[in-house]
């Protein structure tokens, strides 16, 4: 009896990923989601520009590789260009999600573009080898902040659900995070939601996924996963920032 | 024959561009070629098609992209400082092998520059204007009658080589109306396998990309895509020639100042002066044989531009430099008059065709 | 043959719309037609300029700077623009708004008080035509079937009341010609 399978969402090839580097957690509650709901063969996945760039190779559906920041832009096209029959999303870092594409994500937002976004936020640039990105902490130390994230120099962190709940657009956001079990299925049942929002045409559904980076952190990954406990969430709480599906029911 | 309708440049670029089964328009407001945009947003929601004004020229250029990854025709236009922004759009398109149609109606630059027409976008154009190695088909009208035949054209050489087709216009041809038949040919776009449109659990999936962090691979990329870059130079080169068969002197000019020049050239041959023009209708592929066949019997080139002198690069590589090659040019938003010209051609008359 | 027109006056004069009228005109007539408005906020209340060439052959540059007929419908159009009309040709111009003489003596001048006719008439926005309708007379063309299908086209269906009033303010300006 088989127990545990790998998704068919997800390609059966090694991923890039760094030791205890939670996207691959990620990857694979995105393609078993896929894979429950069905919708492998008429999805298209957006990778970004940052540690996931390759996502393309690790999902089975069709993919598109943006520039740094465009995802929300580039969904924007594909989704319009089938809106019926196209399921799009795309999977972005904090540096595009929050820096580079701030403008696309904002507006895809406002539009209450009818895509899925999954939103890893680290708390730094992975990539490109561990310098500030747009959510590190105050007081974070990274290559390009060695003396600690200096509001006073380089302003707050940026949070996101909190900020984009502001706008009118967005269906649903949510926070959650992946550094331990109850976590990891609390974060697959957000992904589905944001996938079947957007097939049932509720439009813009954001999920961000807190996500350890044990190679840029400079920790095992062991402590990594105590780290967002233990800082991250405290700054960046999980939870539900909008649905507006469900605050109509309430009503 | 249609009946001609009269149509401003940049509406006929619209209309045009909905003949040619164009359903996705994406933009940003810019002078002077708002007009495109202003006709998408009428018409596209009433045929069921997409117009949407992005929040910036960046947007734009990559929603572009993504419909483009889907398959399907699909437009944007701008001006000078926007099709800057579009920069980056514009190389990843072309890493990506995607086919698109970009409109720049030029407006005087560098910096946020004027509003008035100007063509000193060329090298931009003609050398890509994003980073890396690749190219631009680069149509150049030279009447609203071609602002629709091009755009249709450019629609269908960026679908059959893979590539973004732009058109490269300003803002007198943008805003200029004349008489248009608008009873355009239309080849419909090609099958393509390489779209993104869902896998429907029916094939391996497609991935529309530009990364290649193997040099080995990215290398033999760059030389595939120039082997096709080597057909569409075949292939498509396009121009116009104007009374060259006996010239001594030859104007070459695109857009609004091949319009300019055609006055200056059929005055100076009321003087008896054997001049003629070669008008590149693209800028890229640039029409390098009718210059260097010219070159058998002109001895002077006068390049008439508006711009600070961009196409008198590729006159003077294209003749090989076998006859001297002069600007007449404005810049900044004015442009050349048939005088200056006209002025132009009686001196290189003068000179025995020798400057 | 070839005749460019200049029209030059305030924004919201109806500067673009009667060069518009006489190039739907010379397209009905299949004659070869070009119509370039200056563009940009100067014509926000500011000056507003068109060219208008209509010709029997192809249109070279569809710039117009040297007039056959000049339309100046304010002062700082006949001051700029005097000097560009081409020996023998024509300025028409709102006498109305345009209080000096015209200075030179190689041109044929028609003074119109097309302002003030047309608020005396009650169509206080239609100088513009009222000067189309003198240039159509002088020219010999007012009979021609393209008046009325360039009217026609420039003036939209929701407008069609429009119609009489502006062919009533053309026959003012023919009748100021006879």
């Amino acid at each position: 009896m088989v127990v545990f399978d790998k998704p068919h969402a997800l390609i059966d090839v090694p991923l890039h990923y760094c030791p205890g580097c939670t996207h691959g957690i990620i990857h694979r509650l995105v393609a078993e989601v896929i894979d429950e709901l069905g919708i492998e063969g008429r999805t298209i996945g957006i990778a970004p520009v940052g540690c996931s760039v390759m996502a393309y190779n690790y999902f089975n559906c069709d993919m598109i590789e943006a520039a740094h920041g465009r995802a929300p832009a580039v969904a924007t096209g594909v989704k319009r260009a089938d809106p019926e029959n196209h399921v799009v999303f795309t999977y972005q870092g904090d540096g595009d999600l929050a820096s580079i594409g701030m403008a696309e994500t904002v507006h895809a937002a406002a539009r209450n573009e009818n895509i899925t976004i999954i939103f890893i936020n680290n708390a730094i640039y992975g990539m490109t080898g561990g310098q500030m990105a747009p959510t590190s902490l105050p007081g974070q130390v990274t290559q390009t902040s060695p003396y600690g994230r200096d509001p006073k120099v380089c302003g707050y962190p940026i949070k996101v659900c909190e900020m984009l709940s502001e706008l009118e657009g967005p269906e649903y956001l949510e926070r959650v995070t992946v550094n331990n079990v109850k976590n990891v299925k609390n974060a697959k049942r957000a992904i589905k939601k944001a996938f079947q929002n957007q097939i049932d045409g509720k439009g813009f559904s954001l999920v961000e996924v807190l996500s350890a980076c044990p190679t840029n952190w400079g920790m095992t990954p062991e402590k990594a996963l105590q780290w967002i406990d233990d800082k991250m969430i405290p700054y960046y709480p999980l939870g539900v920032y909008k649905d507006r599906s469900a605050e109509k029911e309430d009503k | 024959m249609a009946d001609k309708v009269l149509m401003k440049g940049n509406e006929a670029i619209a209309e045009a561009a909905l003949i040619a089964g164009c359903r996705h328009y994406f933009g940003y407001p810019i002078t002077p070629q708002t007009e495109v945009a202003a006709y998408m947003a009428k018409r596209m929601p009433k045929i069921g098609g997409t117009f949407l004004q992005a929040e910036s020229e960046i947007a734009a250029i990559n929603m572009v992209y993504g419909v483009a990854s889907a398959g399907y025709r699909v437009m944007t236009s701008s001006s000078s400082p926007g099709i800057s922004l579009k920069g980056e759009g514009l190389s990843y398109l072309a890493g990506a092998d995607l086919p698109a149609l970009v409109v720049n109606v030029q407006r005087g630059g560098p910096g946020l520059g004027g509003i008035q027409p100007s063509q000193s976008d060329y090298f931009q154009a003609t050398r890509g204007g994003g980073h890396g190695d690749y190219h631009m088909i680069v149509l150049a009208p030279a009447s609203v009658q071609e602002m629709a035949e091009l755009t249709v054209k450019g629609f269908e050489l960026a679908d059959k080589y893979r590539m973004t087709s732009m058109i490269l216009a300003d803002g007198t041809m943008g805003q200029m109306m004349e008489p248009v038949a608008l009873d355009l040919d239309v080849q419909p776009a090609p099958e393509k396998p390489w779209a993104t449109t869902g896998t429907k659990m029916a094939r391996e999936h497609n991935i529309i990309n530009s990364l290649s962090l193997v040099p080995e691979e990215l290398e033999k990329f760059n030389f595939d895509r120039y082997e096709r870059y080597k057909k569409v130079e075949e292939n498509e080169t396009r121009w116009e020639e104007y009374m060259m068969d006996d010239a001594e002197i030859c104007i070459a000019a695109f857009g609004i100042a091949a319009r300019v020049s055609k006055n200056a050239i059929n005055q100076a041959r009321k003087e008896g002066i054997k001049v003629g023009m070669i008008r590149p209708i693209t800028l890229w592929p640039f029409p390098k044989a009718p210059f260097l066949a010219s070159t058998a019997h002109v001895k002077q080139y006068i390049s008439v531009e508006l711009s600070m002198g961009q196409m008198i690069e590729d006159v003077r590589l294209a003749t090989e430099c076998k006859a001297p090659c002069t600007l007449v040019n404005r810049a900044g938003g004015m442009i050349p008059s048939p005088e200056q010209v006209l002025e132009a051609i009686r001196k290189a008359n003068q000179n025995g065709g020798n400057n | 043959m070839t005749r460019q027109y200049l029209f030059s006056g305030f924004g919201g004069q109806g500067i673009l719309f009667a060069g518009k009228f006489l190039a739907y005109k010379g397209l009905t007539e299949e004659k070869q037609v070009s119509w370039l408005p200056s563009y940009g906020p100067e014509m926000r209340g500011g000056t507003a300029s068109c060219s208008v060439i209509v010709s029997d052959e192809a249109v070279g540059s569809p710039i117009v700077s040297n007039p056959d007929v000049l339309v100046a419908m304010n002062l700082p159009s006949l001051d700029r623009y005097e000097s560009s009309v081409v020996p023998g040709g024509t300025i028409f111009m709102d006498s109305t708004l345009i209080e000096r003489q015209v200075k030179r003596d190689d041109v044929d001048v028609v003074a119109i008080p097309a302002t003030a006719l047309a608020s005396e008439n009650g169509f206080p926005t239609l100088a513009n035509m009222i000067l189309i309708g003198a240039i159509l007379e002088k020219f010999g063309e007012n009979g021609a079937e393209g008046v009325e299908k360039a009217l026609g086209k420039v003036i939209s269906a929701k407008h069609a009341d429009m119609l009489e009033v502006n062919k009533k303010a053309m026959q003012l300006g023919a009748g100021f010609v006879k």
